[in-house]
């Protein structure tokens, strides 16, 4: 039933300065990519995607950004939150060989796909996009399961010096992918997809919208004609993207008015 | 599935004989933080807080609606007779085919059945804008009233065209391990399979005194549901939370039903069976 669970928060792990991750206890079966809407008592109910799917416990790992997550990131182990899901698509990892493109938190929803592609045996090359080295997280994590991880910064502190999706450009053109999967600033999404409808490779984005209902009654999340980001998202195909005039141009705010993404 | 031009065609698409858009108010409203909504047992309670990005903005999204092969109702709200008629006549010039007036919304304060529960004012709401547009106008009326009855004399006394019955039902969840309501609003609407007999018990009664159409809405998710509603002299129904029960297949789904149960019962046409239980 669409009604919050309220959970017992059992660990928090910082990741960077600003990035924390929340484990609760949570044995159902989630999908990399499928996402719940937690609810921070007195606060919001917000849209994470899952980063972490262990068989007792699942994960969320996030930016404090806003009121919501400023008040998850004081939160301690045994405190008390809502998680209403798992909902949406989430990923379709298929093929032999996968390239994830990350940029910022995105890497959070990707993380997951990931292992699920390595447990799967298939090949597993990654591209994380940060400001700085200080801001990159789950390198280690990715490493030690067994992706090819490569690294882009904005101020170049590490690795790449540049865009995320300048350094995919660079990976997509000397080796070939069954599959790109992608989470992370909207604008290096739409990069990332152009870039595969020209070389005809199969795509999938996952997008982030302003949800409320979360079950596909509200219209809130729609996109790309009518399409409920809450429930036939979050992941969409490339073919589905390069047909949708908002993809990369504007999100709605919470009074439904086009706000022009940047 | 009511907010944006896009989500309103999907909807046309998969069905709808005809569709409101969201309730719009003069200016641009972001209603209420999450949780706006949850399930229960037995129906969804909401508090959305009208969100709406204001009439001036709504413009964009009825243009695109203009060229669509079912009428479009636009639904808007406000606290006073020169309120209502500035937003129906903007509806009207935006080309909306009809407009309803919501007068019935449980959790926004100063509107919505704040307005609609008292008879008077929704007469002169009613009638200031029946001299203001030609398209018809439709009051949504709520179960929240001692008398739903005098409501809908009230409105059809003012001019309406016909009337909706009825909006959500005021209602409270308190999570018992957060030990506090669920919603952020606190109080919210019900709507969905719990309020169907409530629904059906209001179009009854006010199609006892009154003789201008009444639109059903509450509860329908079968066609079944749609033919209580006319069996207690409902016009047509209005969809909401059987998009959430059965898909957004549901208009397809319900006028298929509804199409079944008239041939087990020897009906052709609605009219044939519409108020039938009243006798």
């Amino acid at each position: 039933m669409m009604y919050p669970r309220v959970v017992r928060i059992h660990k928090v792990v910082e990741e960077t300065k600003d990035v924390k991750t929340v484990f609760f206890p949570f044995d159902e079966r989630v999908e990399p990519g499928q996402f719940f809407m937690v609810l921070i008592p007195d606060v919001d109910e917000i849209p994470m995607s899952v980063s972490y799917l262990l068989d007792e416990s699942k994960g969320f790992t996030f930016k404090r950004v806003g009121d919501a997550t400023n008040k998850l990131f004081e939160k301690k182990a045994g405190d008390l939150i809502g998680v209403r899901g798992p909902l949406g698509n989430g990923f379709n990892i298929h093929g032999e060989k996968i390239l994830f493109v990350a940029g910022g938190t995105g890497v959070a929803s990707v993380a997951p796909a990931v292992e699920k592609a390595l447990s799967q045996n298939r090949e597993t090359v990654v591209a994380l996009g940060a400001k700085n080295r200080e801001e990159l997280f789950f390198v280690e994590r990715l490493k030690e399961r067994g992706a090819e991880v490569h690294v882009a910064t904005d101020d170049g502190s590490i690795g790449y010096h540049g865009l995320v999706s300048d350094l995919m450009l660079e990976l997509v053109e000397g080796d070939s992918f069954d599959l790109v999967v992608t989470c992370g600033p909207e604008q290096m999404m739409k990069k990332v997809v152009e870039v595969c409808s020209k070389k005809g490779l199969d795509v999938q984005a996952s997008l982030e919208r302003h949800i409320k209902c979360g079950m596909g009654v509200c219209g809130q999340c729609c996109v790309c004609g009518g399409l409920r980001v809450c429930v036939d998202g979050p992941v969409f195909d490339g073919e589905t993207l390069s047909k949708c005039r908002d993809f990369g141009l504007f999100k709605r705010d919470a009074s439904g008015k086009k706000v022009y993404i940047h | 599935m009511d907010e944006t031009a896009d989500a309103i065609k999907r909807v046309i698409q998969s069905g709808a004989g005809a569709v409101v858009t969201k309730s719009i108010g003069r200016e641009p409203r972001e209603g209420y933080p999450n949780p706006t909504v949850v399930e229960l047992p037995h129906g969804i309670l909401n508090a959305m807080g009208l969100p709406n990005p204001g009439v001036e903005a709504y413009v964009e999204e009825m243009k695109e609606l203009t060229n669509v092969d079912v009428p479009v109702i636009g639904s808007v709200f406000s606290d006073s007779e020169k309120g209502f008629s500035f937003l129906a006549k903007k509806m009207e010039l935006y080309g909306a085919d009809a407009v309803e007036l919501n007068l019935s919304c449980p959790h926004a304060h100063g509107y919505g059945f704040e307005v609609g529960s008292q008879p008077d004012l929704v007469e002169n709401i009613v009638k200031t804008v029946k001299e203001t547009v030609k398209i018809p106008v439709f009051a949504k009326l709520s179960s929240n009233v001692t008398s739903i009855v005098e409501i809908g004399k009230a409105a059809e006394e003012g001019g309406a065209d016909g009337v909706v019955a009825i909006n959500s039902v005021k209602a409270l969840k308190i999570d018992v391990d957060l030990k506090k309501p669920i919603l952020y609003n606190k109080i919210g609407g019900y709507s969905g399979r719990g309020i169907k007999p409530i629904g059906v018990r209001c179009v009854y009664e006010l199609a006892k005194e009154i003789s201008i159409p009444i639109i059903g809405a509450g509860g329908v998710e079968k066609g079944e549901d749609a033919v209580e509603y006319i069996l207690a002299g409902a016009s047509a129904v209005e969809i909401g939370a059987g998009v959430y029960y059965r898909g957004l297949t549901v208009f397809k789904k319900v006028c298929k039903e509804i199409t079944e149960w008239m041939k087990r019962n020897g009906y052709n046409a609605v009219d044939e069976f519409k108020g039938v239980a009243l006798r």
